[in-house]
C-alpha cells in the first residue's frame, strides 16, 4: 500500500496554492465577511490578476515590478467595472454581476482568436522568469523524503508566506480602525451608516478593490511557480473560496489563512484515500468518478458548515453572519 | 416652566396656516413632490421649519411622513422641489452629505448595527475622523487621539442615555426601547444642527418613553432643532412647540399644537374622534415609575404632569 500521499498532503501546508487561495480568500474575508458584499466572482479578480500579470511577464517582457503593478491596477480596473454600476444597488445585483463577470473573464481568455495573448485554453507559463532570478537560495534540494524542494520552490513559498502574513496584518489593523468600524456597519445596515455622514458606496468600492487586489497576488505567487491556466478561475474556484472562508471565520483574519491549509490538505488527504480504495476495489467506482467526488464532499462539507458552524473555527458564535 | 414660554415666542410671521412663513426657518422646503407609479405620494407647495424648535409631523398612516423625511434627507429622490438648510440647497446633495451638513435622522425602523458593539456604534456616529480614511487607518498613531476624544464624548452621551453599562455589548443584545435611545445618542455624536426622528417613541415602553421625551427636550436647550414624526397624540402636545399636519402627501395644517389639536378638521380627519381622551399615558406611567420604585422617574413625571397642567393655564389664557 503505497502511503505517500499522507506526508505529501501535509505538504500543502505550505504549497504555493495554499498561500493563493489563502490570500484570495482573506479578500474574500474582507468582501464578504467584514463589508457584506455577496461577492461571488472572485475567480474572476484572481484570474484578471494572474492575465495581467503573465502577459505583461511573457508577452510584453515587462520587468517584474511593472507586472506587479499591471496586476494590481488589473483588479483595481476589474473592482471599478464591477462595483460603479452595482454598489449603489442592492446586494443581490453584485452576486449576480460579479458571477456573470468571472465567467466572461474565463471565457474571453480562452478564445482562439486572441491566444497569441492569452494563450487560448493552455494558459500562459513562464511567469517565474524574473522571479527566480532573485532568488538569493543556493541551488540544493530541501526537505526529507517525499517533501523536497528545490531552491526556486522554497524561495516561492518564502516569498509567498511573507505576503501572506503582511496582508494579514494590513487587514488586521484596517479592521481594528476606524475605517474597519465604518465596512462592518455597512454589513450590519448601511443606511444607517449613510445616515451617520459616511460615503457608504465609496467604502464599499475601497473593500472591493482591497479584497480584489489581495486575490489577483495570491494569484501571481500562484502562478509563478505553476502555470496559469484559464480554467482553474471557474466558479468552483469561488466556492472553494467560500467554503475555505467559512471553515475558517468569515468575520476573522487568521479564518481564511488557516482555513486555506486545512482545505488544500483536507482535498489532498481525501484525493489520496479515494485513490487508495479505489486502486483496491474497496469503492464501487472507477477512478474518472473520483475526481467529482471530491467536489461532491467539498459541497456537503460546505452546507454542513453553513448550517452548524457558521461562525467558522475562529469567529465568535455571535458574530456569525448566518445565525439568527 | 421655560418650555411653555419659548412654546409661546413667536415662530410665524403672520397667521398659521399651511405654508407658513417663519419668523427663523433653518429648513425650507419648496414644491417637493413624489410620486410611486402615478400615485401622489408627497406633494408639499411650501413648508419652513422653525429654528432651535421641536416640530412635530403628524397625520394619518399613508400620509406621506416618512416619504417626506426620505426625500429631505436625501434616501429617496423627489420628481421636483428644492429645499434648503441654512439657505444652502440640499436637492440632489447625497444622503450622507447631508448629514455632514448637521441635519441626521433616525429611522421608524431602529437600525442599530446588531453586530457592533454599542461603543463602536457610538463611535461611528463621530465624523472628522482621518481614522476613516484607509490609508491613515493603518497607522493608528493618526487616530488614536481623535479616537479617544470621541470614546470621552460617547461615554457622556452613554451615561446621559443610561446605556452606558452597555457599552461593551453588541448592539443586537439591547431590548427595542433601549436600540432606539442607541440610535439617538449615536446621531448626536456629530453634534446635528437639525435632529430629524421618525416615530422615536414606536415600541418603546412607557417608563422609556419619559426619558425619551425629556431627552428630545434636552435636545433644544442645547440649542439644536428637532423635527420628529409621531403618532402619538400626547407626546406631541407635551413637546412640541409647532405641528405639521400632512395627508395625503399634502400639509393641510399647521400651528401652535394647542390650537392644530382643537382644529376641527384636524380631528375629524386624521385625528380620529378619540383625540381628547387621555390615554393616560402620563398617569400610567406615574404608576409604572412608582411600581418601579424608581424616585427619579416618578419626580420627572409628576413635574411633566404640572407643566402641562400649567402649559394649558397659559393656552387657556390666551
Amino acid at each position: 500500500m503505497d502511503l505517500n500521499f499522507i506526508p505529501l498532503a501535509f505538504g500543502q501546508i505550505l504549497s504555493p496554492l495554499t498561500v493563493g487561495y489563502a490570500l484570495a480568500a482573506l479578500g474574500l474575508a474582507v468582501h464578504f465577511g467584514f463589508t457584506g458584499l455577496l461577492n461571488f466572482g472572485q475567480a474572476g479578480f484572481m484570474a484578471v490578476g494572474g492575465y495581467f500579470f503573465a502577459i505583461t511577464t511573457v508577452k510584453f517582457d515587462w520587468p517584474l515590478w511593472a507586472s506587479l503593478i499591471a496586476c494590481v491596477v488589473g483588479a483595481i480596473l476589474f473592482a471599478l467595472l464591477l462595483g460603479i454600476p452595482t454598489l449603489r444597488l442592492r446586494a443581490d445585483y453584485l452576486s449576480i454581476v460579479t458571477i456573470a463577470a468571472a465567467e466572461i473573464v474565463r471565457y474571453t481568455v480562452k478564445t482562439p482568436s486572441i491566444s497569441n495573448l492569452t494563450g487560448g485554453s493552455d494558459g500562459i507559463n513562464g511567469s517565474s522568469r524574473d522571479f527566480y532570478r532573485l532568488n538569493p537560495l543556493p541551488d540544493i534540494r530541501y526537505g526529507y523524503g517525499v517533501l523536497s524542494y528545490n531552491n526556486n520552490e522554497v524561495w516561492s513559498m518564502i516569498v509567498g508566506w511573507t505576503v501572506v502574513i503582511v496582508a494579514a496584518v494590513l487587514v488586521w489593523q484596517l479592521m481594528r480602525s476606524p475605517w474597519g468600524r465604518i465596512v462592518k456597519g455597512i454589513r450590519e445596515d448601511e443606511d444607517a451608516v449613510r445616515s451617520l455622514g459616511k460615503n457608504v458606496t465609496w467604502y464599499k468600492m475601497q473593500s472591493l478593490i482591497l479584497g480584489g487586489v489581495l486575490a489577483a497576488l495570491g494569484t501571481v505567487l500562484v502562478i509563478i511557480p505553476t502555470s496559469l491556466q484559464p480554467d482553474n478561475y471557474g466558479t468552483q474556484t469561488t466556492f472553494f473560496l467560500y467554503t475555505i472562508v467559512l471553515l475558517g471565520g468569515a468575520t476573522t483574519v487568521l479564518g481564511p489563512i488557516i482555513g486555506s491549509i486545512i482545505f488544500w490538505v483536507v482535498l489532498s488527504l481525501s484525493d489520496g484515500i479515494l485513490t487508495l480504495l479505489v486502486s483496491n476495489h474497496l469503492l464501487p467506482i472507477t477512478s474518472v468518478q473520483q475526481g467529482p467526488i471530491r467536489f461532491i464532499i467539498v459541497g456537503i462539507a460546505l452546507m454542513l458548515l453553513v448550517i452548524f458552524r457558521p461562525q467558522g473555527i475562529f469567529g465568535k458564535k455571535r458574530e456569525a453572519h448566518f445565525s439568527g | 416652566m421655560a418650555d411653555a414660554n419659548t412654546t409661546r415666542a413667536k415662530l410665524q410671521i403672520g397667521e398659521p396656516g399651511p405654508g407658513v412663513k417663519k419668523v427663523d426657518p433653518i429648513l425650507v422646503a419648496h414644491g417637493v413632490r413624489r410620486s410611486f407609479g402615478g400615485v401622489s405620494a408627497v406633494d408639499v407647495e411650501h413648508v419652513e421649519i422653525p429654528r432651535n424648535a421641536i416640530t412635530a409631523l403628524i397625520g394619518p398612516n399613508g400620509a406621506g411622513k416618512t416619504t417626506f423625511f426620505n426625500l429631505l434627507t436625501g434616501f429617496d429622490k423627489p420628481d421636483t422641489g428644492t429645499w434648503e438648510l441654512n439657505g444652502k440647497s440640499l436637492a440632489n446633495v447625497p444622503a450622507f452629505k447631508v448629514a455632514r451638513r448637521g441635519m441626521v435622522r433616525t429611522f421608524q425602523l431602529t437600525k442599530a448595527l446588531s453586530l457592533l458593539s454599542v461603543m463602536e456604534n457610538m463611535r461611528l456616529g463621530a465624523g472628522d475622523q482621518s481614522g476613516e480614511r484607509i490609508l491613515t487607518a493603518l497607522f493608528s498613531g493618526f487616530w488614536r487621539k481623535r479616537e479617544k476624544e470621541i470614546t470621552d464624548q460617547a461615554l457622556d452621551l452613554l451615561t446621559r442615555f443610561k446605556l452606558d453599562t452597555k457599552k461593551d455589548d453588541y448592539a443586537a443584545s439591547l431590548s427595542g426601547g433601549q436600540r432606539k435611545l442607541l440610535e439617538m445618542a449615536r446621531a448626536l455624536m456629530s453634534k446635528p444642527e437639525l435632529v430629524m426622528l421618525d416615530e422615536p417613541m414606536a415600541g418603546v415602553n412607557p417608563a422609556l418613553t419619559q426619558s425619551l421625551l425629556s431627552h428630545i427636550l434636552d435636545l433644544k436647550k442645547e440649542g439644536m432643532t428637532v423635527l420628529f414624526v409621531e403618532h402619538d397624540m400626547h407626546m406631541v402636545q407635551t413637546i412640541a412647540d409647532w405641528v405639521i399636519v400632512m395627508a395625503e402627501g399634502k400639509i393641510v395644517a399647521e400651528g401652535y399644537p394647542d390650537v392644530v389639536m382643537r382644529d376641527p378638521a384636524v380631528i375629524d380627519a386624521y385625528l380620529g374622534a378619540h383625540h381628547d381622551t387621555d390615554l393616560g399615558s402620563l398617569t400610567g406611567q406615574l404608576e409604572v415609575a412608582k411600581e418601579l420604585g424608581d424616585s427619579f422617574l416618578v419626580n420627572e413625571i409628576s413635574e411633566e404632569i404640572s407643566d402641562e397642567a400649567s402649559s394649558k393655564e397659559t393656552t387657556d389664557g390666551q
